[in-house]
């Protein structure tokens, strides 16, 4: 191997691909030969009708990362994968948080705590209240362990979702693909 | 784009359509990509595509095997002679599961086959039905693109893209697993068309120019430069554009365990074999080169030996179609992505005609060590027991290097590798990346039906002869004519040789007793004969070639010879062991 002279970084991976069945289980199967943990991993469409687009958060080299794109693209079904550090994208994660309903009405600072992060209501029942707050990671984190004293009931963050500030999007690149330009 | 005339077309769809069962679109498909030679073995999840096939003997031959792991490695054989896509059918189950050793085997080999294996009906996916194995999960890791079709109407294009991957770019196994329902089911069949193009797929990467130039100043500009040549040139169909190229630049080349024979075994600028066991001088001059010339090859660790030692002192170019090859395992100064069909005659228009008389020199110089030291003796001794290699030698005099050699792994392997004499690209058939003791009779197999008008010959060892000894019953059936030589040393010789010079000589379970093989071929109908001595060797090889049909020589080595030179496990290749 390659000397891994490099330190490892947070990545962004953008990842178009076909929308077919088991192309999860393709990309998943890489990482884990790689022996890659996944931080969170995100399926949606993309800007490209009936492209799909995985954003995928890992820890490695600049020289890693380069193999494993190369190794990502090799799957037949990929269309192309783009990585880059946290400041070549904009970010955002969502996290979600339930918390007893009476908590919130007997401490004014919990309330005070939660506009602050501007949490957003999501539901309220006569038990207990649903918030909602998207952000990045140290933002929701600390909300996380300021509202973990009061009893935060649940509390559950989803995968990062990332915009590459520099691109133009994809649909230039599949009229190359599809051999149109 | 041209606008499609949609009345006409409309009229033509209903004129052709026709109402066909999915197995019968399958067997259309294989004579529509002129898949002339199945091997495949029938069972409940298949028996419709199988019946299909029974009114089909005009346009596709189908061998029987007598085990799936020989069908796949039959399917690979003939794609390794005949540069075309193999096929193998399997049922589900345990006959999907069987051909999981060849498939990886043919992945890391790039040899390009198309496994069809039968499924459960749909609606029994998942329900633990009788033989129902995920084989498709089973096989991704393994397999250039996998899918599993549950509908009919899916049949022709799937197995159209199926063809395409297999065959295109860096070539590899697909596996296409069709539901029980699919194939019973009938569909309107619109004929079937060929797949050119996937938008997802670029099996050809875009020839950068610069690159090119790039390379070739330096190779104008060195003075020690090596080529190291792997079977990319041969998948290429690149045998011309690279002897025109070396012969320009006459720079020496090296080949690869799989790139054997690209380049005949006597041109003078072929210098040998890279790694563990290749050759002496083309190990320890890397370590010396100042330009390496990389083509078509994957710097497997076999070949290259530790990494932090090897070629430190030269600049790399590296020819490959794969660009997840690129950096891989060594550093590309300046990497020449594409087909080296297209590459190389452009790199060859842009080089000097030169001469490196001083440089083959000390290849010459190291190889006449090498001779005297290890070659001389193993193909030439006086006393004691028969070599591995004088067997190899008398073979190449009867065959005068043009047969298919195909041999199986361990020092059979290697020795085979090292002193087969190759005149033609395509002659060396062997399991290099993954090693797979068994491969070589099933291979010998689909080698034959590749190419027929070839001899084929198999050198195993008395280990991995027995992994897939069944296959005589194949070769029986249909009267093939495989020459099977047995390199017997009554021992799992390449593990017993790492036991010796790793081990203290602890013989761990390498030893083995074997049956009589003569008479195990004997039970199929092939004739065969044991030797022991020097002297009846000779004689020995003759008959088997004067014999017409299938023969069995089983010949009796040297218990505890070893291969050399060695490049041990973890050590760099310039401190290759000559004994
Ligand atoms: C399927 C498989 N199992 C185990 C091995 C490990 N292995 C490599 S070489 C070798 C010995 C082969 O012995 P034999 O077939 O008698 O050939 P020889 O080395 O004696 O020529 C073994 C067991 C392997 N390569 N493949």
């Amino acid at each position: 191997m390659i000397k891994q002279d490099s330190p490892r970084k947070e990545y962004n991976l953008t990842i178009y691909t076909e929308n077919n069945v088991g192309l999860l289980s393709r990309i998943c199967l890489i990482f884990t030969r790689r022996q890659i943990n996944v931080e969170s991993l995100n399926a949606s469409p993309s800007e490209v009708e009936g492209i799909h687009r995985f954003n995928i958060l890992i820890y490695e080299t600049v020289q890693g990362m380069s193999k494993l794109a190369r190794h990502l693209e090799k799957l037949t079904e990929v269309l192309k994968v783009y990585y880059h550090t946290n400041e070549n994208v904009i970010w955002q994660e969502l996290a979600m948080y339930k918390v007893a309903t009476n908590v919130i009405e007997e401490h004014v600072d919990v309330e005070r705590l939660l506009r602050r992060y501007g949490a957003r209501t999501v539901a309220i029942r006569k038990e207990y209240t649903v918030f909602e707050v998207s952000g990045q990671r140290g933002e929701t984190d600390e909300l996380t362990s300021v509202l973990q004293p009061y009893g935060l009931i649940e509390f559950v963050r989803s995968a990062r979702l990332a915009i590459i500030k520099d691109s133009e999007g994809f649909n230039r690149k599949l009229r190359e693909f599809d051999g149109i330009v | 784009m041209e606008i499609p005339d949609t009345k006409t077309n409309e009229k033509e769809d209903t004129r052709n359509v026709r109402k066909i069962s999915g197995a019968l679109a399958v067997i259309e498909a294989l004579v529509a990509e002129e898949a002339d030679v199945i091997f495949g073995l029938p069972g409940g999840a298949n028996l419709a595509i199988y019946d299909a096939l029974f009114d089909y003997e005009q346009q596709l031959k189908h061998i029987l095997v007598r085990h799936e792991q020989g069908g796949i490695h039959a399917a690979q054989g003939y794609a390794r002679t005949s540069g075309k896509v193999g096929v193998v059918f399997a049922t589900s189950g345990p006959g999907a599961t069987n051909l999981l050793t060849g498939i990886a085997d043919a992945m890391i080999d790039s040899t390009p086959v198309v496994c069809i294996t039968g499924q459960v009906f749909a609606h029994l996916l998942g329900s633990d039905a009788f033989q129902e194995t995920d084989i498709v999960n089973m096989s991704m890791p393994v397999t250039k693109w996998n899918y599993q079709i549950t509908n009919a109407e899916e049949i022709p294009s799937v197995l159209a893209k199926a063809f395409y991957i297999a065959r295109s770019g860096r070539p590899g196994p697909v596996l296409i697993d069709i539901t029980k329902n699919a194939q019973l089911q009938e569909f309107d069949y619109r004929g079937y068309e060929k797949c050119h193009h996937i938008r997802s797929y670029r099996p050809r990467p875009i020839v950068r120019e610069q690159y090119i130039q790039q390379a070739a100043d330096l190779i104008n500009t060195a003075k020690k430069p090596l080529i190291v040549w792997g079977q990319g040139v041969i998948l290429g169909g690149a045998e011309n554009e690279f002897k025109t190229f070396l012969e320009k630049s006459g720079i020496p080349g090296a080949w690869t365990l799989l790139g054997a024979g690209a380049i005949p075994s006597d041109h003078a600028l072929n210098v040998g074999m890279l790694g563990m066991h290749g050759n002496y001088a083309p190990n320890v001059l890397t370590n010396e080169c100042d330009l390496l010339i990389a083509i078509g090859m994957r710097f497997d660790d076999r070949v290259t030996g530790r990494l932090d030692r090897y070629a430190k002192q030269a600049k790399v170019i590296h020819l490959d179609i794969d660009p997840a090859e690129i950096d891989k395992n060594v550093k590309a100064t300046v990497p020449v992505w594409g087909d080296c069909k297209e590459t190389l005659p452009l790199l060859t228009s842009l080089i000097d005609k030169r001469e490196h008389k001083e440089w083959l020199r000390q290849f010459h110089a190291l190889y006449k060590e090498e001779f005297e030291t290890v070659i001389y003796p193993e193909l030439n001794p006086v006393s004691g027991e028969v070599t591995m290699g004088e067997v190899i030698r008398i073979l190449n005099e009867c065959t005068k290097g043009d047969a298919v050699i195909v041999s199986d792994v361990g020092q059979n392997q290697m020795t085979a590798s090292r002193y087969a004499k190759l005149n033609h690209t395509r002659s060396k058939v062997t399991s290099g990346g993954l090693g797979t003791m068994g491969f070589a009779l099933p291979a010998a197999i689909g080698a034959k039906y590749g190419a027929p008008e070839r001899t084929v010959v198999v050198i195993a060892g008395d280990g991995g002869f027995q992994m897939n000894i069944q296959e005589l019953g194949t070769i029986m059936q249909n009267s093939l004519d495989v020459k099977i030589i047995i390199l017997n040393n009554r021992f799992l010789g390449m593990v017993r040789q790492w036991q010796e010079l790793f081990n203290d000589r602890r013989y761990s379970f390498s030893d083995m007793e074997n049956p009589d093989f003569v008479a195990v071929a004997a039970a199929y109908g092939i004739s065969g004969r044991c030797v022991s001595e020097r002297s009846e060797l000779d004689g020995a090889i003759k008959d088997m070639f004067n014999n017409k049909g299938p023969y069995l020589l089983e010949v009796m080595v040297g218990k505890e010879n070893n291969v050399f030179p060695m490049v041990p496990q973890g050590a760099g290749i310039s401190e290759i062991r000559l004994r």
